[in-house]
Formats: structure tokens, sequence, C-alpha cells
């Protein structure tokens, strides 16, 4: 089994809060974060892809393939977007870094476990991972 | 749902590797430049990854500032700006990276209650680097 990176970067604002809990609550959980106007990063996406190189092309997924599908399922979504208020899965989910990771993965299931051109097929996805800054990240492996 | 919070710190530190249990010359061999006798210092990269629920109410895994604050007490107070050969937990154990990560693991291990903690990894450079996993 070989596990194939992609990396992509997407610039966002995000801020959290809970509408089930009062003001002072969602500042005192949230600190900084619960900005009402918001606050940006520069994220990191990482997708790693896992299966068996094709006997003919050697790729386990092409990597441009890969690309376009990150880009269309994800970073139209998220890239200079405000994730709370333009990705409708953060109507009602506070944007953390861990929740990114679970609808990133949501977003590139589909089309990556259906697979892709040149290449042997059955390449599964196995893991995202967001950094929302260099020193701050979450991991989602497809747990439940 | 499952998840994982990775974060990562920073340790200057200093350090010899050396062992009592070989001579001079095979400690010069096992050890080149890290045996020299005043030490020698790295900035570490101390990865922690910590997996568990995500919360609902608040989209996290774990609270970032009481991981933080354990990992202050536990690692960066006892190890940042020190040297890691005059630490109780290296008196008979060489402080080589590999010691270094599974250490920090143990210290971390009991610490974090609310979460299970899935990986340490030290960067001793930022071409090698260590990883202690509950994997084993």
């Amino acid at each position: 089994m070989i596990f194939l990176t992609r990396r992509v970067g997407f610039s966002a604002s995000h801020y959290y809060w809970n509408e089930a809990w009062p003001a002072e609550k969602n500042e005192q959980v949230f600190g900084r974060c619960a900005n009402r106007n918001g606050h940006g990063h520069n994220y990191t996406l990482e997708v790693t892809v896992a299966g068996e190189p094709d006997p003919v092309t050697g790729f386990v997924v092409d990597l441009k393939w890969l690309k376009d599908v990150i880009e269309s399922e994800v970073l139209a979504a998220y890239d200079h977007r405000h994730l709370n208020l333009e990705a409708p899965e953060f109507k009602n989910a506070i944007p953390t870094t861990e929740n990114i990771a679970i609808a990133a993965w949501q977003r590139l299931e589909p089309a990556i476990n259906s697979g892709g051109p040149g290449a042997a097929g059955g390449a599964m996805l196995s893991r995202i991972r967001v950094y929302e800054t260099p020193d701050i990240f979450a991991e989602f492996r497809g747990e439940a | 749902m499952k998840a994982y919070l990775g974060r990562r710190y920073l340790v200057s530190a200093s350090h010899r590797l050396h062992t009592d249990e070989l001579s001079a010359e095979e400690n010069r061999a096992a050890y080149g430049k890290c045996n020299n006798p005043h030490g020698h210092g790295h900035n570490y990269v101390v990865e922690v990854l910590v997996g568990g629920k995500v919360d609902a109410a608040t989209g996290m895994v774990v609270d970032l500032v009481a991981l933080d604050r354990t990992v202050r007490e536990r690692i960066l107070n006892r190890f940042d700006h020190a040297n890691l050969n005059l630490d109780p937990l290296f008196r008979d154990r060489v402080p080589t990276t590999e010691n270094f990560s599974k250490a920090i693991f143990s210290l971390l291990g009991d610490a974090l209650p609310q979460v299970e903690l899935d990986h340490v990894r030290v960067e001793e450079t930022e071409n090698n680097f260590f990883e202690c996993s509950a994997r084993g």
C-alpha cells in the first residue's frame, strides 16, 4: 500500500460562535475567535490517498486529476471565502479546524473513491490534514 | 466523529550522546560529533497529536488552552533551555531524540484525560525526526 499526499493552500475567514450559548459564554470559551467580524488564516490542506500503483502508469492516482478534484470540491467553496457565511456545512456547525477537516473529507471522498483516469482504481481517501497555522492542525481519518 | 488535533511546540535544549556502557573510543565511534564532551544544542520541535470525539457544542477535540497548559507544565518548563543529560529521566539513558520522544510521550500520557495521545513527534533538526506512537 502506498500513501500519496497532495498539499494545497487556501485562505479563508471564520469565527467561532455557538448560537445556543449567550454571548458571554461564547466569548469565554472561544476568546478572540468569537469576534463576530471574523478573522482569517492561510490554511494548508493535505489530502492523503492510499492504494496500489497502477502496473502501467505507476500511479496510485493521477496527481493532476487529484489536484483538479481538490480545486473543484474544496477550494472553489473555501478559498477566499468566509466559511461561516459562504460554506453551507458551516451554517450550523462551527468552522473549527477539526470540522473543516471532516467537511473536506466529506466533500472529497465520493470523487476520490470513485477513481480517476490513468490509475488502477481502488485508491481510497485515507487522511485529511488541515493546518490552520504552521503549529496547529487537525486530522480526520474517516473514523466514526 | 473522531478527529485529531496536532500542536507543535519549540524546545531549545542541549545534550551530549554518551554512555558509560561504552569506552571513550566506542562512544566516539557510535556518536561522532554528538559525543563532544561539552554537549551541543538543538531547536527541537515537539509535535503532539491527540485524538477524540469532536465536541458538538464547541466543534473541538480538545481545549487548546488546556492542552497548551499541560504541555507547558509537563514538558516546556522542564526541558526548554535545559541540559537534557542533567534531567533525572536521562541519568541512566542516553538523551537521543528517540529516548526524548519516548520520555515526552510517557510524561503526557496520563496528563490528558479527555483525549487519547496518538503520537509525539520530535524533530531534532529539519532533516530528522522521531515518532513515539500509541500504536506501539
